[in-house]
């Protein structure tokens, strides 16, 4: 009688206590699709926590993602999201953002999504410094599709495609962003929740391309294929490799397999963004004759 | 609703079918356009990009048509009309996000100034052998609507009527012009703004608690919302049900998809547009579209000379095609005789919904010019015998 009695005050109690984040979700489509030890949805969590901390107008808040496991981030978050075609989250964001200038726009994607078929956006969204906040969670792999080779698998690592090791050469993401232009570039791991929440926020609040790498495990095919052990050990891994250099050198963050993750915020420029260029170039040369699209965007209504 | 006047360059002027297309899609009330240079298309953004800085409209040039399309894509969903202006190889890489904007039904006009191909092809000269891609281009099943404009004060017109469209239907509209009239300068009247009518963004009256983005009770079109008016909405390109949440089944797919395609069909005959010239009566009817029905003008007109009773049906919207009229006309006349500037696109069509009844003759000229009239004329004579 005992056990049944406990087992009732649990589930009460449970039924009372909503978790912290799910206002920010569509509890509604739960449970998720991430394999059990995916990093996803400990990114999820994060992003989702800064977006209260940092106090935005969630009904002035757009999710953009592109396809792949990390591309169902937008179907799961409970703001304007956009579950694009593979590749064009960024210029579906770059959309929106200048449709209805006062969004704030977040797109979250995955490395193949956002660099490998979208890679010719990343950069020129980042050479015009858009205003959008880019999220990539970097899994070194193609998930959803089986585990495929990335452009961002490290040298040696066996992918499904690659069977005896990759020999291509793995992009180094924060080095590309800052090259290209990007206002804001950070990289951490998920085992480095308290600090990706803070860099969530912090970069929720600047304006420009900004951009955030975060390392994730893959235990279903990454680690699988690779014999990296259980999510529990892809944690350990981040614990003992992960090392912290805000002022790291980009030339020296690249990625091998195995071996040392560098973290930390590396850019935090405030540039003029897309935007801010265009209303001054366009003041400057038109003056008075110059009509910017309004804030709520250039809608024509009754 | 009357059009925002800001955007309408009243008076007569002198413009190119390019020209002409920009000041339609800005007097429609357009105030987004992303696009990348292609000839011979690129007028149509030179000429907004110069304007639109006066009339709160924002144009982004591109990284390449992929992120052209996906932007217009996405600045739809802020309410803001939206285009894009390409040729037929940019054209191609917008397949994929037309795809996307006739799935998320995301009211936009695409422009092809059709030239010469496959591939490159005959980049400064013209062709019409994108009209089967503008129908089935991307992937998958749907429907959509293609405009076909003939002259630079068509150009004007119809994209007017192009914007409408895709407001009322919440569908990618293709404005198939070619480099021909895209390049051909006359005179383009363009009205006041109080005699423009144009079809707003329809929202939702509904509140956020009650709205569902794809619900349509029994009708065709969803309500729309906004992004950014906190309704919190999800939409996707995969088959999705009422809340547009992803749902991987054959009932929802039905469901889905069927939709798409039927809220076209099934108001095939509002939409369906063409202009008769003395079809009643004829023994052959040319069925034409864009620069060819010029010259098959000409070529009717020489043609009725030698004592053939000849008519035109020229069709203003390629897309629904005019099923029910050219079977009517197949039981009545001795043949169709198809001129376009392609190796036999749209007399498919003719053929197809001909059922038999009569022959349709393809008269094809395969790009970087017109027909010369004389050889209409003989495939005139030849299917009259």
């Amino acid at each position: 009688m005992s056990t049944v009695s406990e087992q009732t005050a649990v589930e009460s109690t449970e039924s009372k206590v909503e978790h912290p984040i799910a206002p920010y979700l569509r509890m509604d489509r739960m449970p998720h699709i991430w394999c059990p030890t995916c990093g996803i949805g400990t990114v999820v969590k994060c992003y989702a926590t800064a977006l209260g901390e940092a106090g935005v107008d969630l009904d002035k808040v757009a999710i953009v993602s592109g396809i792949g496991c990390t591309g169902r981030v937008a179907g799961y978050m409970n703001l304007d999201a956009f579950h694009t075609t593979h590749g064009r989250a960024i210029p579906f964001a770059t959309g929106l953002k200048l449709g209805r200038p006062e969004l704030l726009v977040t797109v979250f994607s995955g490395d193949g999504d956002l660099v490998g078929i979208g890679g010719n956006h990343f950069i020129h969204t980042a050479r015009r410094n858009m205003d959008l906040l880019v999220i990539l969670v970097n899994n070194f792999i193609y998930g959803m599709t089986g585990g495929q080779n990335a452009p961002t698998t490290p040298l040696t690592a066996k992918t499904s495609t690659m069977p005896y090791g990759n020999f291509e050469n793995p992009f180094n993401l924060p080095h590309l962003a800052a090259s290209c232009g990007a206002s804001y570039v950070a990289r951490w791991t998920c085992l480095h929740t308290r600090r990706l929440t803070k860099s969530f926020k912090e970069a929720l609040g600047r304006k420009g391309f900004r951009f955030i790498e975060v390392i994730a495990p893959c235990s279903t095919l990454y680690a699988r294929l690779n014999r990296l052990g259980t999510g529990f050990e892809l944690m350990r891994f981040y614990h003992d490799n992960a090392e912290i250099r805000h002022d790291a050198d980009l030339n020296d963050v690249a990625i091998d397999f195995q071996g040392k993750i560098v973290c930390g915020k590396f850019v935090d420029e405030e540039r003029p963004t897309f935007i801010d260029l265009m209303h001054a170039h366009y003041e400057r040369t038109l003056g008075d004759k110059y009509r910017p699209m309004p804030p709520e965007g250039g809608w024509i209504h009754e | 609703m009357k059009t925002d006047p800001a955007g309408v360059l009243t008076g007569a002027h002198y413009l190119d079918g390019d020209f002409a297309c920009g000041e339609g899609a800005m007097a429609a009330g357009c105030r987004f356009v992303a696009g990348y240079p292609i000839t011979p298309s690129t007028e149509v953004v030179e000429r907004i990009s110069r304007r639109f800085p006066m009339m709160g409209g924002t144009f982004i040039q591109m990284e390449d048509e992929l992120a052209s399309m996906a932007a217009v894509v996405g600045a739809s969903w802020t309410g803001t009309k939206c285009l894009t202006v390409t040729s037929g190889p940019g054209f191609s890489l917008m397949m994929e996000n037309i795809g996307l904007a006739a799935m998320m039904e995301t009211p936009c006009v695409v422009v092809d100034v059709q030239r010469g191909g496959p591939s490159t092809g005959l980049p400064t000269m013209v062709g019409q052998a994108d009209m089967m891609q503008a129908r089935w281009g991307s992937h998958g099943d749907y429907e959509l609507i293609a405009l076909c404009p003939q002259s630079p004060q068509e150009a004007f017109d119809l994209m007017i009527d192009a914007f409408n469209l895709s407001e009322i239907y919440r569908i990618p509209v293709m404005f198939m012009m070619d480099e021909c009239v895209g390049h051909m300068t006359e005179k383009v009247v363009i009205p006041e703004a109080d005699q423009i009518e144009i079809v707003p963004r329809k929202l939702t009256s509904q509140t956020p608690e009650e709205f569902l983005p794809y619900r349509v009770n029994g009708g065709y079109v969803p309500e729309f919302a906004r992004a950014g008016d906190g309704y919190r909405f999800h939409t996707t390109g995969l088959t999705h049900n009422e809340h547009g949440y992803p749902v991987m089944s054959a009932e929802c797919q039905e469901q889905n998809v069927r939709r798409l395609i039927y809220k076209i069909r099934d108001n095939a005959d509002q939409i369906v547009r063409f202009e008769d010239d003395g079809v009643d009566g004829a023994d052959i009817v040319l069925v034409t579209y864009g620069i060819t029905a010029r010259v098959a003008q000409m070529a009717m007109e020489m043609a009725r000379e030698q004592g053939v009773k000849v008519g035109m049906m020229r069709l203003i919207i390629a897309w629904p095609f005019p099923e029910k009229r050219i079977k009517e006309l197949a039981g009545k006349i001795k043949a169709f005789v198809v001129p376009e500037v392609n190796y036999g696109q749209m007399v498919l069509e003719v053929q197809r919904c001909a059922e038999g009844l009569a022959p349709a003759v393809l008269v094809s000229h395969g790009g970087g010019g017109v027909h010369e009239p004389e050889t209409i004329v003989e495939a005139i004579m030849g299917a009259a015998k």
